[in-house]
Formats: C-alpha cells, sequence, structure tokens
C-alpha cells in the first residue's frame, strides 16, 4: 500500500514546473487570442465570443473537421485490427524476435517530414517507386497531386506505414505476458483458435490496447507535418485536415483571433474525446 | 508456425519498401532520378553524401538536432525520476489529477501551440538557442517519461525502500546508489521514448530556432521548396536522419516491448 506523504509534492515540483512553464503559459496566450481582435501594431480590442460563434458556424471549419474525423476514423479501423493480426502471428521467442522488433519499430523513429518527403518521392508518378509501379505496372491512372482519391488513399497508407507497428509492439507485449499454462488449459478444454483469441488473448491485451487506441486517437486527431509535407492539403482543400487550416489561418493570413477560438475548440474536443474513449474502454474494470 | 510467420514477412516487406526507394535515390544522380524510373542507382555516386559533409549549414543541422535532443532526454529523465517515484510510493493531495493533467499535455496539438511557444521563448532570450528545443520538447516527452518509469517503478517491491532504510541509507544515497540502478531497463526505455518523440517533432523545432540551433529536418526543406531538381540531396539528408534512430533501437530491442506494456491506464 502506499502511504500519504504529503512531502512527496517536492518530488513533483520540478516536472510541475517545467510542463507549466510549456503548457499553461502558451495556453494563456492562446486564450487572450481568442477574445480579442488585433491590426497589428500589438493594439488588441475586446471581441468577447465572436470568434468561438464564427468558427463554430463556418462551413470552411465544418468541412475540416469532417475531414479529420474521416481520416483519425480510417486510421483506427486499419491500424487497430492489422496491428492485433501482425502481433498474433509473430514469433514468441528465439533470434527473429528482436529483428521484428527494431525493423518494424524503425518507420516510428524516422523525423516526420522526412516520412513526408519519403513518401512524396515514393509516389511520384514517374519516377517514384509506387507511382510507377501502379501507372506502368498495373495500369491504374495514378496521380496524387491531381486525384483527391489518390492523395486520400497515400495519405492513409502513409500513416499505416508509419504507425501501426506501434499498435503491433503494444499488442504483442500484451501477447508476451499470458502465461503458457492458459494455453495449455485452453488446448485440453479443445478450444478453436477463435475462441483462445476471444476469451484468452483479447481480455489480456485490453489495458495495452486501450492506450494504442488513445495513442492512434490522439496523434492521428493531432497529425500535421506528414500530410502536410506530402499533400500540402491539396489538391485544392481535399486533404486538408483540422491541423493544417489551423496553421493556414494563424501563420498563412494571420488572423490569430479566429486561429486560437479554433485552436482551442480543437483542444477541446481531442480532449473530450479522449475521454469518452478513456471511460467506455475502463468501464468494465470499474464494476 | 511457418505459414503465420508469412504475414510480419509481408509487413515488413511493406515497411522497407519506401525506405529501400529513399536509399536507392541517395546514391543516384540527379540526371537519372529526373530522367525516368530505374529500381536500383545505374551510376552509383555519393555525390549527396560529400555535399551533405562538406557544407557546415547541412552537418550543423545534424549536430543542432543531436545536442537539442539529447539535452531533452537528460532534463526529463533527470525531473521525471523522482517524479515517478512519489507517484508510486505515495498518496498526497491532488496526486491523481495531477497525474490526469500531465497526461493531458500530450493531447494539445503541437499546431496550436506553436506561436504562443515562439513569443514566450523570445521574451525569455532563449529564441534560436538548443536549450529552447530541449525545454519545449519537455512538455510532451515529461509526462511520457513519468508515465513510463512509474510503471517499472511499481513493480519493485517497497520492501526494497524499507531494508535500505533499516541499513541508514540515507535517501539521496538509496535513490541513486540502489533505487536507480534496479530500474535500468525502465530509465533505458524512458530515454528511448524521450529520445524518439524529441528527434522526430519538427514544428516546434523549427519555429523556435532560427540559424544557431537550426535542426536538420528544418535545413531540409530547402531542398524540398525545389524538390525537383535536388531529390538525391533531399533523400541522403533523410537516410542520414534514420541512423540515428536505429542506433538507439538497437540498443533497447530487449526493452521495447515491455516498455510499452509498463505505466497505468
Amino acid at each position: 500500500m502506499k502511504t500519504e506523504n504529503q512531502k512527496a509534492w517536492f518530488f513533483v515540483l520540478p516536472v510541475l514546473i517545467l510542463v507549466a512553464f510549456n503548457a499553461i503559459i502558451p495556453m494563456m496566450t492562446v486564450v487572450n487570442y481568442s477574445v480579442q481582435e488585433t491590426f497589428g501594431d500589438n493594439l488588441f480590442f475586446w471581441e468577447g465570443l465572436t470568434w468561438f460563434e464564427q468558427i463554430l458556424r463556418s462551413d470552411r471549419f465544418h468541412a475540416a473537421l469532417g475531414r479529420q474525423f474521416f481520416f483519425t476514423f480510417m486510421i483506427l479501423i486499419i491500424e487497430i485490427p492489422l496491428g492485433i493480426a501482425i502481433a498474433l502471428s509473430m514469433p514468441r521467442k528465439g533470434f527473429w524476435v528482436p529483428v521484428c522488433l527494431v525493423l518494424m519499430a524503425l518507420p516510428m523513429l524516422i523525423p516526420w517530414n522526412v516520412v513526408g518527403a519519403m513518401w512524396n518521392i515514393f509516389a511520384l508518378p514517374d519516377i517514384g517507386l509506387l507511382g510507377y509501379f501502379l501507372n506502368h505496372v498495373l495500369g491504374i491512372n495514378y496521380d496524387m497531386t491531381q486525384d483527391p482519391v489518390a492523395a486520400w488513399v497515400t495519405i492513409i497508407t502513409m500513416d499505416v506505414w508509419h504507425w501501426t507497428s506501434l499498435v503491433v509492439l503494444l499488442a504483442y507485449a500484451g501477447l508476451v505476458s499470458i502465461p503458457d499454462a492458459y494455453y495449455q488449459a485452453a488446448k485440453i478444454d479443445g478450444a478453436s483458435n477463435w475462441s483462445v483469441f476471444r476469451f484468452i488473448q483479447l481480455p489480456k491485451m485490453k489495458s495495452v490496447l486501450t492506450i494504442a487506441i488513445l495513442l492512434r486517437f490522439m496523434d492521428s486527431f493531432n497529425i500535421y507535418t506528414e500530410p502536410f509535407v506530402l499533400t500540402g492539403g491539396g489538391p485544392g482543400n481535399s486533404t486538408t485536415l483540422l491541423s493544417i487550416d489551423l496553421v493556414k489561418i494563424a501563420l498563412g493570413q494571420f488572423d490569430l483571433g479566429p486561429a486560437a477560438a479554433m485552436s482551442l475548440i480543437y483542444f477541446a474536443i481531442t480532449l473530450f474525446v479522449s475521454w469518452l474513449f478513456y471511460t467506455i474502454m475502463t468501464k468494465d474494470d470499474l464494476n | 508456425m511457418q505459414k503465420r510467420s508469412i504475414v510480419p514477412i509481408l509487413y515488413i516487406f511493406f515497411l522497407m519498401l519506401p525506405i529501400y526507394w529513399l536509399v536507392a535515390m541517395s546514391f543516384k544522380t540527379t540526371n537519372e532520378i529526373l530522367s525516368g524510373f530505374s529500381l536500383f542507382p545505374q551510376t552509383f555516386t555519393l555525390e549527396a553524401y560529400v555535399t551533405i559533409f562538406t557544407d557546415p549549414s547541412w552537418y550543423w543541422g545534424y549536430i543542432n538536432s543531436i545536442i537539442y535532443v539529447s539535452l531533452n532526454t537528460l532534463i526529463s529523465i533527470a525531473v521525471a525520476l523522482p517524479a515517478a517515484y512519489a507517484f508510486s510510493r505515495y498518496r498526497f493531495l491532488g496526486d491523481k489529477q495531477l497525474f490526469f493533467w500531465l497526461l493531458t499535455n500530450r493531447m494539445a496539438p503541437a499546431a496550436v501551440f506553436a506561436l504562443p511557444f515562439f513569443q514566450l521563448y523570445s521574451a525569455v532570450g532563449l529564441f534560436d538557442t538548443h536549450l529552447a528545443v530541449a525545454l519545449a520538447h519537455c512538455l510532451f516527452n515529461i509526462p511520457l517519461a513519468v508515465w513510463i518509469l512509474e510503471g517499472f517503478m511499481g513493480g519493485v517491491p517497497k520492501e526494497l525502500d524499507e531494508t535500505a532504510y533499516v541499513d541508514g541509507y540515507s535517501f539521496p544515497r538509496f535513490f541513486l546508489t540502489i533505487f536507480i540502478p534496479t530500474i535500468k531497463a525502465g530509465v533505458g526505455v524512458a530515454a528511448f521514448f524521450c529520445f524518439m518523440f524529441s528527434w522526430v517533432e519538427l514544428l516546434l523545432a523549427k519555429t523556435l530556432t532560427a540559424v544557431a540551433a537550426k535542426p536538420i529536418a528544418a535545413t531540409m526543406t530547402k531542398t524540398a521548396s525545389s524538390a525537383g531538381y535536388e531529390l538525391g540531396l533531399l533523400a541522403a539528408a533523410g537516410t542520414l536522419t534514420i541512423i540515428p534512430g536505429a542506433i538507439v533501437i538497437y540498443f533497447v530491442r530487449n526493452y521495447i516491448a515491455k516498455g510499452f506494456a509498463m505505466g497505468r491506464v
């Protein structure tokens, strides 16, 4: 059991100071912008909640939010089952385990803009490996700078390439923690592969899968660099996700007020959905 | 067993394809890249690598990145260790709320913070220093380090602490000479994740630097803007950014899976 000790606060203090410095001051700056209008020269005028109203009613915001939800939904629906399937078919011990793990983790260690640039080169219609293969070997007309569908497929494939390994590693960590005795018991009972998965493996992976789904949700919902480098939000606005749109407004048009209001709405949505996922997935533990 | 292993093999093949293409392209001449498709470099050249290793604006990008990433890893681990100890051993006022608040910092989109961060670090006079980037990355790395370390520390029985105190160890001596060596695998895993997330992040690093501490990833954007002409150079620079991560991951290969499974949710 843990003992009650208020002096433990002193241990947490450095963390608190450093994170608060980075989190609270910039957050207050954003809140400050979100209720004011500026015409430059550091002149600010009180605007109240005008920007929030404007953002919440704007079609542009709704469209970007819709694209963002679609993207995140596709990512979760593909990466989570795929990651589990790969983890299930991985060897449990022996020489190949570290080899698999190192190779699989490699995409996650590549800087995000390099990931975007790499996929850009990979997908170039005539000189990229993927582009060439699709256009000249399979005869599919593929050009992601022209065709929104191709751009979407490329962005989603890129993210699957980049982050499925995270799900694999987490699910695998859950799997190796299952004692052999469980499998032997299942074998004696004559359980099918499916019931082994459903009643032994899945419940044991539950806590790590909760982490996987939460992390994948947060990171895919906040994704910026990779799609920005890959497609720049195009063709047209077809792949302009929420954060790309936000940066366009904040730095491209320098509309600080609306951008700040949008940031706060964005943050609130992320928090709310994360909380929702967390509550639903840990509900059974509380009962 | 044999039939099953086809799935990981196919998956790893898929993962390696874009990486292969990047590496292959870095050894091609610009002419060859633009003239058409070739699966292997026809005229093998190291030109792009020579450019990177002889031009200070290129190789300083790597040095800058490595400096702030190392600095960030050091700071994150140093402050996360005592905090994780407090979370794993003691109950105190607001501990659960504090823990959750720390985790929420991972949810804030970096795009939201870019501009305020620029103003904050300009105001305190740290703009364009390695320390600025290292401190800014603490926002998402410290919570993660606390989370992972707390998980590892929870696996160490409390009797270890009590025995040490009975033997007359002071807290700092116990913590540094007994406790930290006990969880050194956890420290390794936490350091790996700090290194990884600081290394791959670009938006904040780019916003907080101009010349003196410019990261390699930002240096690369100068070729990206003229993509058609210097693809080979871009590919070579990209290839070189994979190497530090690959080295680090090799050292922690036996602990990665465990590190992920740790921590409470």
